[in-house]
C-alpha cells in the first residue's frame, strides 16, 4: 500500500550507498506499517545529513502526493531543506512547499527568507526561480513581500525575470485582490516591454487582473501586433484573442456596407478562392463609394499580422486566428481561415470536436467559406459518434440547391450505418436539408416514409417525428403520404411510431376524411393489445374523429373511451374521462364544450427545422462558452462594433523619437529575416547582459541591425502582393501622415519618414541602378532578386541598391554564410573574416546594465535632433537644392561607411533627370557608395537616398560632383568629427578598464562652465549625443556622465567622461587613440554644452 | 527511531521561533489578512464523495476530499466578500490522469488543490459515453470544467475554472502526452507509475500557475533529465541525479527549441516524407474523397548551432503547410525554400496538405463481395486486394480490418496469404496480409454464421485498409537539396520517402 513496488527499486539503491538503517527498513515501505511510522521514517531520512537520503525521502513524498495521498505532517522535516545545496532535493522541497504551504502557513514563513535571498542572486535563473516558488506559495501574509519582489523583477535587467514577473501578478491578484491597483501598475510597466518572451505572459496576466482596462494596450497595440509572430505558442492565443476584443471596441465594422446586402449575393462573394476575392474587392470597393468605409491602418496592420500564424502548428493558435478573422476580418476576407480550420480536422479527435463545433457556428454565417471543402466533412465509419453527428451538422448547413444530391446520397450511405445515435441524427440532418431546400423536399419525403419500415425503433420513431414536422409545413399536398403512413399502422410494430402516426391522422383527419375512421376502427379492435403511448394516440385520435366526423366515429369513439376507462394505467383512464367530459356534450359539461374543437384542432405552429449552431456566434468563437453555449465563469462578451471609430491617435507611440525612427528605418531595409529575429533584435542586448555567451548565437549578430518592425513590414509588403489596391490606398495615407508629421528639417522621425518615401520613389526608378550592381553582387543579388515575389515596394529598391555594396566589403563572409536573410554586421573594431566571430564580439559589446541597452547595439541612432547641412543651395543648384544629414544608421552595404541621407528637391519647373553623383575627388583610402541614378524627379518633388562615404577616420570634405541631365554641380560633404564614430555600448567596469588603456597621450581634458539649459541630466545627455554619435554608458556615480563609441573606420574606441563639479562647473575628458579625433571632439562637445 | 523522532523535535521548536520573528517583521497592515483563511467556505464543488464508485473509493481514502482540503479550493469561488469580483483565474487548475479501469493514478495541482470527487462528473459522462473516445472532451461541473483528452488507454483530464479557449488546454494536453512519450518511449501507464517523480518534475515545469511555461521538449529535458537504463545505473554509483546541475540557458536563447553546447561525433541529419493517403471509396471502387497529407519528419543530430535549407524540385504541390516554429516563414513565402536552426533530435519539421485540386492515386484496389440472406444464418464474406497505380513499388504491411455487423457470430475463413482473426465479442474481423504479389493477389474467402432468428444486418460491414509503400511519396513531391551552413563539418544526409495510408475506407 505505501511506497509502491516502483520507489523499492530506488530504495535499494539508496541502501547501497551503505545507509542500512534508514535505507533497508522494511517497514518503511512494507504494507505493515502505519502512517506515522512511515512518515517517521521519512522524517529520519530528511533530517540526515547525506543529501542522497534527502532525495530518497522526498522523491517518495513526491510520489505520495502524485497520488494524491496526505504528506501535510511532513511540513516541517521537509521545510528545512528548501536551503539545500542539492539542486534535486531543492526543487522537489519547493514543490512540496508550493503544494502544503497554503495548509502550514506559519511553518511556511520559515523558507521565504530562502527566496529573498534567491531574488538577489546574480544568476537570473535563480531570480527566477526564486520569484516563482516565492508567488506559487499562497500565504496572504506574504503578500506585502511578494509585491515588491514582482515590482522589483518588473525591471530586472533579463527578460525571463520580467517574464516570470508577469506570471507572477496573477497569482498574487488571486491571493489578494486589494493589490489590484498596485499590480495594474507593473502590467503597464511590463506592457511596454519590447521583449517577445514577456509580451505573452504580461497579456496573460492583462487578461486575469484587469481585462477591462483597454486604454493600457492603445500605445502598445502596434508593438504588440509586431512582436506577434515571435512570441510562444501559449502567449500567441492570449494575445490574440485579447487583440480580438480590442479591435472591437477600437475600429469600425468592416462589414457595415456589406450588411445590406443579400445573402445570395454573399455566397459569390466567397467563393473563397484566391480569384474570387478580387471580384470581391471590386465589389467592396464600389459598395465603399457608396459610403465610404476606410479601414483603419491598425485594424489591417492586426490582420495583417496574424494571417501567417494560420500556419502554426499549435492548434490552439489556428483556432484563435480563424476567430479573429471571423469576428474581425471584411467577409471577403474570411476564407482565408478556411483552409487551416480544415487542416486541424486531420488532428486528434478532441480538436477536431472544438474545431467542428466552431465550423459548425460559423457555416451558418458563412457557407461558402467552407463549401470547396465539403468532402473533407464527409464521415468515415471509423470517427467516434460525437464527431459523426458534429460533422453531419456542417455537412447540413453547406446543404445548397447545387450540392444538395451528393449529400443526400452521402446521407444515404450513413442511415445504413451500425451507429443508431448517428443514424437517428441523420435522419434529423435530411429533415432540415428538406425544410431549407423546398427543391428536394418531396425525395426527402419519401426517403424518410422508406425509412418508416426500419427495424429500428429508433430509425422508424425519429423518421416519423421528422416526417410529422414536414407535414406539418404543407399538410395539404401530401394527403398521400398520410394515407401512406396510414397503411403503414398495419406493419409498424414500434409503438413510438405508431403513436405519431395517429397523432399525424388526427391532426389531418379533414384531408384523409374517408381512411381516417377505418383507422380508428382497427385501433380500436387492437386497443387492448396496444402499448400505453400507442393507447393515448388512439383516444386522441378518437376525440378529433368525434369533433369533425361525428356521424361516422360517434360509436368508435364512445367504445374506445369504455375500454379506456377500464384500463389498467391510470394515465390512460384519466386521459379517457378528461376527453370524454370534454367533447361529449351533457348537461353538466360547462362552457368547455363550446370550444371543444378550438382546442383540439387549433392550428399547430410548424416546427423551425434549425442547427441548435444558429447565433452562437454571439459567444467568441474558440471560447469555451462557445462551445457549451453557455456563458462560462470569467467569460468577456464580446463588445460589438462601436459606431463611431474612437480616436485612432491613442495609439500613436510618441515615445522617444529614435524608437520610431528605428522602426521605420528598419523598414526600409528589406533584408530577409528569420522571422524570430526580432526578439533578439529587441531583446539581445539586455539578455546576453546575464547569460553566457554562447546563448547570443551568430543570429544575434545578423538581428542586431534588424528589428521587430523589419520583420513585420516586410511581411506586410509581401502581403501587400495580393492586396495592392489597399496597399496602395494606405501607402497614400501613410505618406500623408508623415507629411502632417512634420517639416522635413529637424525631426529625426520625419526625415526618416521621408527618406522612406523617396526610396519608394527611388525604387519605382531604381532598375536601371539595379542591373548596373547585379553584375558586383554576385549572389547577394539574386537571391534577393529570387526573393521579390512581384510585391516589392521601396523597401525591397532600397534594399538592391544597398546589398551589393556589402559583397563588395566583404564577398567572403557572404559565401561563408550565403544566407540572404543575414544583414551585414556593424562595425567592428577588428574587421575580422568570420561573421559569426564578429558577431559574437559585437554581442559581448552589447553587455550592459543600462535602462538604454533596450536599444539594439550599436544600431540605434542616439536620440537627439539631427542637423541638417546645405550641400547644394538652391540659387547655386538652378533650382534644385540639396540637403544632407548624418542619419547615424549603419550604412547597410558597408560597416565603414557612415550613411549620409540626401534630399534633393527640384524646385524648378521643369523635370530633372537622371540626377547622380559622379567624379568623386577623394583623398586615398577614402571611398564613397553613390546613391543609384535617380531618373526622373517631378518639379516640386523631393527624393530622399541614401549615400555610404568611407571617410577614413579624418573629417576631410569628400568632393564629388552631382550631375543632372544638363548640369554639373562641385559639392563636398564634410562632416562634424562627431559623425564619424558609431554608439558601443558597454558595461562600466569594462569602460574603466578600456580608459586605464588610453591615458596619457590618448587622454584629452577641459574644463568647461556649463550653460545655463545644460544643467540637467536630460539635456546634457542629449547635448552630448547631439553633438557626437555615441552612447551611453552606465555610470555609477551621480555626476558623471560616460559615452563609448567606435570610429566608422578603423573603430577605434572614442571615450568621453563628463564629469560635473559645484555649480556649472564640469570637466571634460575624452580618450581615444586618435588624437585628432579626440581634439576635435572635445571642441565641438565643449562647443555644445557651453552654448 | 525514537532517537530520530528526538532529533527532529528541536528542530520543529526552532522552526516555531524562527517563524515568530518575520512574522513580526512583516506583519503591520497584513496581519489583518489571514483571520479571512477560516472564513473559507469548506463545502467541496462536487456532489461530494458519496457517489465515488468503488474504485474510487479507494482512492478517495488518502485523506482526500474531506472538508479541511476542500477548504482553500473554494477560495476563489466563495471566499472573502472582498475577493468575489476577480474569478480565479488560471488557465490550468489541476491535471488527473485517469486510466481505463477508472482509477485515478496521478494527480497534479498548480493551483490550489481540487478535489478528486470533481472527478466525478466524469465517470458519469464516461457511463455514459458507449466508448471511450465518446467521452465528450468538455464537460461542465457546476463549479469546474472539466477538459479531457483520450490517448494510450489513458484519460488525461484538466480541471479549469473559467473561460479559457478550450483548444488551448487540448492542444496542451496532447503536448503533455507527446513530451511523456518523448521522455519515456511509450506514455503509458505502468511507465508513468514508474517515473512518478520525473513526471511530476516535468509537469511542473511545463505549466507556472496554470499557464505554459516551458513546453519545448528539448529545454525540458534540460531542465529535467530524461531516464535511461545507463543514467539509472550511473545515479545509483555516483548518487547523482535527473535534474540538470547547471541551469538550462535555452529557455533563454534566440532559438528556444534548441539546446546549447551539442556535440555528436557522427554529424547526420535524416528526413522521412510521409505521405498518408485519406479515402473514401465507395462500393463501386470509384472514389469518394481522397487526399494526401504528408509529414516530414527529422531527426537531426548536429553539432553546433547549424543552419539548414532544405528545397523542393515541385513545392508548389503543397497547398496548406504548417510547421515547426524553427521555420522561417518569410523565406517560405517568398521562395518556397525551407530555412531553418533545427531543433536537437527528433521532430516533426513540416505537416502538408496536397491541394485537392491534384487527382490522389489510389495505390490498391478491394475487390468484394459480402452478403447477407434474408431468412437464412449463413453470409458469405470474400475480399481480394490488388495493386492499382503504385508507380512499380511493392505494397508491403497491408492490414484489413473490419468492423462486422452485431448480429455476426462466427467466421469460417482461408486467407490465401498471411493471417486472420475474429474476435467473437467485439465483432472485430482483421486479416495481417503482408505484401502484396501481383502475380498471385491475397484474398479471403468463406462464410459467417449469423445469429439465427435475427434478419440481415442493413449495412455491409466497411473495410478499413492499412498499406504501406516504401520510396514513394505519392504526391510526387521530391527534395531537392539540403544544405547546411553556420558549422564547418560535413554532415551525413539521409532522405526517406514512404507512403501509408491514412484513413482508407472502403464501403461495402
Amino acid at each position: 500500500m505505501a511506497a509502491s513496488p516502483a520507489y523499492g527499486e530506488e530504495k535499494g539503491g539508496s541502501s547501497s550507498l551503505g545507509e542500512p538503517e534508514y535505507g533497508h527498513d522494511p517497514a518503511s515501505g512494507g504494507i505493515f506499517s502505519s502512517d506515522y511510522k512511515r512518515h517517521d521514517d521519512l522524517k529520519e531520512m530528511l533530517d540526515s545529513n547525506k543529501d542522497s537520503l534527502k532525495l530518497e525521502a522526498m522523491k517518495r513524498i513526491v510520489a505520495m502526493i502524485a497520488r494524491g495521498k496526505n504528506a501535510s505532517d511532513l511540513f516541517p522535516a521537509v521545510v528545512k531543506n528548501v536551503a539545500c545545496k542539492n539542486i534535486e532535493v531543492k526543487k522537489l522541497v519547493y514543490v512540496y512547499l508550493v503544494r502544503y504551504a497554503e495548509e502550514q502557513q506559519d511553518l511556511a514563513l520559515l523558507s521565504i527568507s530562502t527566496f529573498q535571498r534567491g531574488l538577489k542572486d546574480p544568476n537570473q535563473l535563480i531570480r527566477a526561480s526564486a520569484l516563482r516558488v516565492l508567488s506559487s506559495i499562497r500565504v496572504p501574509i506574504i503578500v506585502p513581500i511578494m509585491m515588491l519582489a514582482i515590482k522589483e523583477a518588473a525591471s530586472d535587467m533579463s527578460p525571463y525575470v520580467r517574464k516570470t514577473a508577469a506570471h507572477a501578478i496573477p497569482k498574487l491578484y488571486s491571493l489578494d485582490s486589494d493589490q489590484k491597483d498596485q499590480l495594474i501598475e507593473v502590467i503597464e510597466k511590463l506592457l511596454a516591454d519590447k521583449t517577445t518572451l514577456v509580451a505573452g505572459s504580461v497579456v496573460m496576466a492583462f487578461e486575469e487582473v484587469c481585462p477591462e482596462r483597454i486604454d493600457l494596450i492603445h500605445k502598445n497595440y502596434r508593438k504588440l501586433c509586431n512582436l506577434l509572430i515571435d512570441v510562444e505558442e501559449w502567449g500567441q492565443v492570449v494575445i490574440i484573442n485579447m487583440l480580438t476584443r480590442y479591435a472591437r471596441t477600437q475600429f469600425l465594422s468592416p462589414n457595415q456596407n456589406e450588411s445590406l446586402l443579400e445573402e445570395s449575393t454573399e455566397k459569390a462573394f466567397y467563393g473563397s478562392e484566391e480569384e474570387d476575392t478580387k471580384d470581391a474587392k471590386a465589389e467592396a470597393a464600389s459598395l465603399a463609394k457608396r459610403k465610404p468605409y476606410v479601414m483603419d491602418p491598425d485594424h489591417r496592420l492586426l490582420l495583417r499580422n496574424t494571417k501567417p500564424l494560420l500556419q502554426s502548428r499549435n492548434a490552439a493558435v489556428v483556432m484563435a486566428v480563424a476567430q479573429l478573422y471571423f469576428h474581425l476580418a471584411p467577409k471577403a476576407e474570411v476564407g482565408v481561415i478556411a483552409k487551416a480550420l480544415v487542416r486541424l480536422l486531420r488532428s486528434h479527435s478532441e480538436v477536431q470536436y472544438v474545431v467542428l463545433q466552431n465550423v459548425a457556428t460559423m457555416s451558418i454565417k458563412r457557407r461558402g467559406m467552407f463549401e470547396p471543402y465539403l468532402k473533407s466533412f464527409y464521415i468515415r465509419s471509423t470517427d467516434p459518434t460525437q464527431i459523426k453527428i458534429l460533422k453531419l451538422e456542417v455537412l447540413t448547413n453547406l446543404a445548397n440547391e447545387t450540392n444538395i444530391s451528393t449529400i443526400l446520397r452521402e446521407f444515404q450511405t450513413y442511415i445504413r450505418s451500425m451507429d443508431k445515435d448517428f443514424v437517428a441524427a441523420t435522419i434529423q440532418a435530411i429533415g432540415r436539408c428538406a425544410t431549407n431546400i423546398g427543391k428536394v423536399r418531396d425525395t426527402c419525403l419519401n426517403g424518410l416514409v422508406q425509412l418508416l419500415s426500419n427495424r429500428d425503433e429508433l430509425v422508424v420513431a425519429e423518421s416519423v417525428v421528422v416526417i410529422k414536422k414536414l407535414l406539418q409545413m404543407q399538410p395539404a399536398q401530401h394527403s398521400e403520404i398520410i394515407k401512406h403512413m396510414a397503411k403503414l399502422t398495419d406493419n409498424i410494430q414500434v409503438p413510438m411510431a405508431r403513436a405519431s402516426i395517429l397523432w399525424l391522422i388526427g391532426e389531418y383527419c379533414e384531408h384523409v376524411p374517408k381512411i381516417a375512421p377505418d383507422v380508428l376502427r382497427k385501433m380500436a379492435k387492437s386497443f387492448t393489445n396496444e402499448e400505453d403511448i400507442v393507447k393515448l394516440q388512439v383516444i386522441n385520435l378518437a376525440a378529433k374523429l368525434y369533433l369533425t366526423n361525428s356521424k361516422q366515429s360517434k360509436l368508435l369513439t364512445q367504445y374506445v373511451l369504455n375500454l379506456a376507462k377500464y384500463d389498467q394505467n391510470y394515465d390512460i383512464r384519466d386521459r379517457a374521462r378528461f376527453i370524454r367530459q370534454l367533447i361529449v356534450p351533457t348537461e353538466k359539461s360547462g362552457a368547455l364544450n363550446k370550444y371543444a374543437k378550438k382546442l383540439f384542432l387549433a392550428q399547430k405552429p410548424a416546427p423551425i427545422l434549425e442547427s441548435s449552431f444558429k447565433d452562437r456566434d454571439h459567444f467568441q468563437l474558440g471560447s469555451l462558452s462557445h462551445l457549451l453555449n453557455a456563458k462560462a465563469v470569467g467569460y468577456q462578451e464580446l463588445p460589438n462594433w462601436p459606431d463611431e471609430a474612437p480616436d485612432p491617435s491613442v495609439r500613436n507611440v510618441e515615445v522617444p523619437e529614435w524608437t520610431k525612427c528605428t522602426s521605420r528605418e528598419k523598414r526600409k531595409e528589406k533584408v530577409e529575416k528569420p522571422f524570430y529575429s526580432d526578439s533578439e533584435g529587441e531583446s539581445g542586448p539586455t539578455e546576453s547582459a546575464d547569460s553566457e555567451p554562447e546563448s547570443s548565437s551568430e543570429e544575434s549578430g545578423s538581428s542586431s541591425s534588424s528589428g521587430s518592425s523589419s520583420s513585420s513590414s516586410e511581411e506586410e509588403e509581401e502581403e501587400g502582393s495580393g492586396e495592392q489596391s489597399e496597399e496602395k490606398e494606405e501607402e497614400e495615407k501613410r505618406t500623408k501622415r508623415k507629411e502632417k508629421e512634420g517639416s522635413r528639417k529637424a525631426a529625426l522621425g520625419s526625415v526618416a519618414s521621408e527618406e522612406e518615401e523617396g526610396a519608394r520613389k527611388a525604387k519605382k526608378k531604381v532598375s536601371q541602378g539595379k542591373k548596373s550592381h547585379t553584375e558586383t553582387s554576385s549572389e547577394e543579388a539574386t537571391a534577393s532578386e529570387s526573393s521579390s515575389s512581384g510585391s516589392d515596394s521601396g523597401s525591397e529598391g532600397d534594399a538592391k541598391q544597398k546589398k551589393p555594396l556589402s559583397s563588395r566589403a566583404g564577398p567572403k563572409e557572404i559565401s561563408l554564410l550565403d544566407l540572404d536573410d543575414f544583414t551585414p554586421p556593424p562595425p567592428q573594431p577588428v574587421p575580422s573574416s568570420n561573421i559569426i566571430s564578429t558577431s559574437l564580439v559585437t554581442d559581448l559589446e552589447g553587455l550592459t546594465l543600462t535602462d538604454t541597452s533596450l536599444a539594439p547595439t550599436l544600431l540605434s541612432p542616439a536620440f537627439g535632433t539631427v542637423r541638417t547641412y546645405e550641400l547644394l543651395h538652391r540659387m547655386a543648384g538652378e533650382g534644385l537644392s540639396v540637403e544632407y544629414c548624418f542619419s547615424r544608421r549603419p550604412f547597410p552595404g558597408d560597416p565603414h561607411m557612415v550613411a549620409v541621407q540626401i534630399q534633393i528637391s527640384n524646385n524648378t519647373d521643369t523635370e530633372v533627370k537622371s540626377l547622380r553623383v559622379s567624379e568623386p575627388k577623394l583623398l586615398s583610402g577614402m571611398r564613397i557608395q553613390e546613391f543609384p541614378e535617380i531618373e526622373c524627379l517631378a518639379p516640386s518633388d523631393t527624393a530622399s537616398v541614401v549615400m555610404g562615404i568611407d571617410f577614413c577616420d579624418s573629417t576631410q570634405a569628400a568632393n564629388f560632383q552631382l550631375c543632372t541631365h544638363t548640369r554639373h554641380f562641385y559639392v563636398s560633404i564634410q562632416p562634424p568629427v562627431g559623425e564619424l564614430m558609431a554608439p558601443v555600448f558597454m558595461s562600466e567596469n569594462e569602460f574603466k578598464k578600456e580608459q586605464g588603456k588610453l591615458m596619457g597621450m590618448s587622454e584629452i581634458m577641459e574644463k568647461l562652465t556649463l550653460s545655463e539649459k545644460c544643467r540637467s541630466d536630460h539635456a546634457i545627455v542629449q547635448q552630448v549625443t547631439s553633438a557626437a554619435n555615441v552612447g551611453r554608458v552606465p555610470c555609477g556615480a551621480d555626476n558623471e556622465y560616460r559615452f563609448a563609441a567606435k570610429t566608422v573606420t578603423s573603430g577605434s574606441l572614442v571615450l568621453v567622461t563628463l564629469e560635473r563639479r559645484q555649480g556649472a562647473a564640469a570637466q571634460l575628458t575624452v580618450n581615444s587613440e586618435k588624437m585628432v579625433i579626440g581634439t576635435m571632439l572635445v571642441k565641438d562637445i565643449v562647443q555644445a554644452l557651453a552654448q | 527511531m525514537r532517537s530520530c523522532g528526538a532529533r527532529s523535535r528541536p528542530a520543529a521548536v526552532v522552526a516555531g521561533v524562527i517563524a515568530r520573528t518575520p512574522l513580526l517583521g512583516l506583519s503591520g497592515a497584513v496581519v489583518s489578512g489571514s483571520p479571512n483563511q477560516s472564513a473559507r467556505c469548506p463545502t467541496p464543488p462536487g456532489k461530494g464523495r458519496g457517489r465515488g464508485r468503488g474504485s474510487r473509493c479507494r482512492c478517495a481514502r488518502g485523506g482526500r476530499g474531506s472538508g479541511r482540503r476542500g477548504g482553500p479550493r473554494c477560495a476563489g469561488a466563495a471566499g472573502r466578500a472582498r475577493r468575489v469580483s476577480p474569478p480565479a483565474a488560471v488557465m490550468i487548475h489541476s491535471l488527473f490522469l485517469i486510466n481505463a479501469s477508472g482509477d485515478i493514478f496521478l494527480e497534479k495541482h498548480w493551483k490550489s488543490v481540487v478535489s478528486r470527487s470533481v472527478c466525478d462528473y466524469f465517470f458519469e459522462a464516461q457511463e455514459r459515453a458507449s466508448e471511450a473516445e465518446n467521452v465528450p472532451p468538455v464537460i461542465p461541473t457546476p463549479h469546474h470544467y472539466l477538459l479531457s483528452v483520450y490517448r494510450h488507454k489513458i484519460f488525461f483530464v484538466a480541471v479549469i475554472q473559467s473561460e479559457v479557449p478550450p483548444l488551448f488546454v487540448i492542444e496542451f494536453l496532447h503536448r503533455v502526452v507527446d513530451t511523456f512519450q518523448d521522455y519515456f518511449g511509450v506514455c503509458s501507464e505502468v511507465m508513468i507509475k514508474d517515473n512518478v517523480v520525473v513526471v511530476y518534475e516535468v509537469l511542473e515545469e511545463m505549466l507556472d500557475n496554470g499557464f505554459p511555461l516551458a513546453t519545448e521538449s528539448n529545454i525540458l529535458k534540460e531542465l529535467i533529465k530524461p531516464p535511461t537504463i545507463l543514467r539509472t545505473v550511473v545515479n545509483t554509483i555516483t548518487g547523482s541525479t535527473n535534474v540538470g546541475d547547471q541551469l538550462p540557458t535555452g529557455q533563454l536563447s534566440v532559438v528556444p527549441w534548441r539546446r546549447t553546447g551539442v556535440k555528436y561525433t557522427n554529424n547526420e541529419a535524416y528526413f522521412d516524407v510521409i505521405e498518408e493517403i485519406d479515402a473514401i471509396i465507395d462500393k463501386s471502387g470509384s472514389t469518394i474523397t481522397a487526399e494526401i497529407q504528408g509529414v516530414i519528419d527529422a531527426c537531426v543530430k548536429l553539432t553546433g548551432m547549424p543552419d539548414l535549407t532544405l528545397s523542393f524540385m515541385n513545392p508548389r504541390l503543397l497547398d496548406d503547410v504548417s510547421f515547426h516554429p524553427c521555420v522561417r516563414f518569410k523565406r517560405w513565402e517568398s521562395e518556397r525554400i525551407l530555412s531553418f536552426i533545427p531543433p536537437d533530435g527528433n521532430f516533426r519539421l513540416l505537416s502538408y496538405h496536397v491541394s485537392a485540386q491534384n487527382l490522389v492515386a489510389i495505390p490498391v484496389y478491394v475487390k468484394h463481395n459480402i452478403s447477407f440472406r434474408d431468412g437464412s444464418s449463413l453470409g458469405r464474406f470474400e475480399i481480394t486486394v490488388g495493386p492499382k497505380q503504385t508507380m512499380g513499388k511493392t505494397i508491403e504491411g497491408v492490414m484489413v480490418t473490419s468492423q462486422m455487423p452485431k448480429g455476426v457470430l462466427n467466421m469460417t475463413l482461408t486467407p490465401s496469404q498471411g493471417t486472420h482473426t475474429f474476435d467473437p465479442v467485439t465483432k472485430l474481423l482483421s486479416w495481417d496480409v503482408g505484401k502484396i504479389n501481383p502475380q498471385k493477389l491475397p484474398s479471403l474467402k468463406g462464410s459467417m454464421s449469423l445469429q439465427a432468428g435475427t434478419s440481415k444486418p442493413d449495412e455491409n460491414p466497411t473495410i478499413n485498409l492499412q498499406f504501406k509503400i516504401q520510396q514513394l511519396a505519392i504526391s510526387g513531391l521530391k527534395v531537392n537539396r539540403l544544405d547546411m551552413y553556420g558549422e564547418k563539418y560535413k554532415p551525413f544526409k539521409g532522405i526517406k520517402y514512404m507512403t501509408k495510408a491514412g484513413k482508407f475506407q472502403v464501403r461495402t
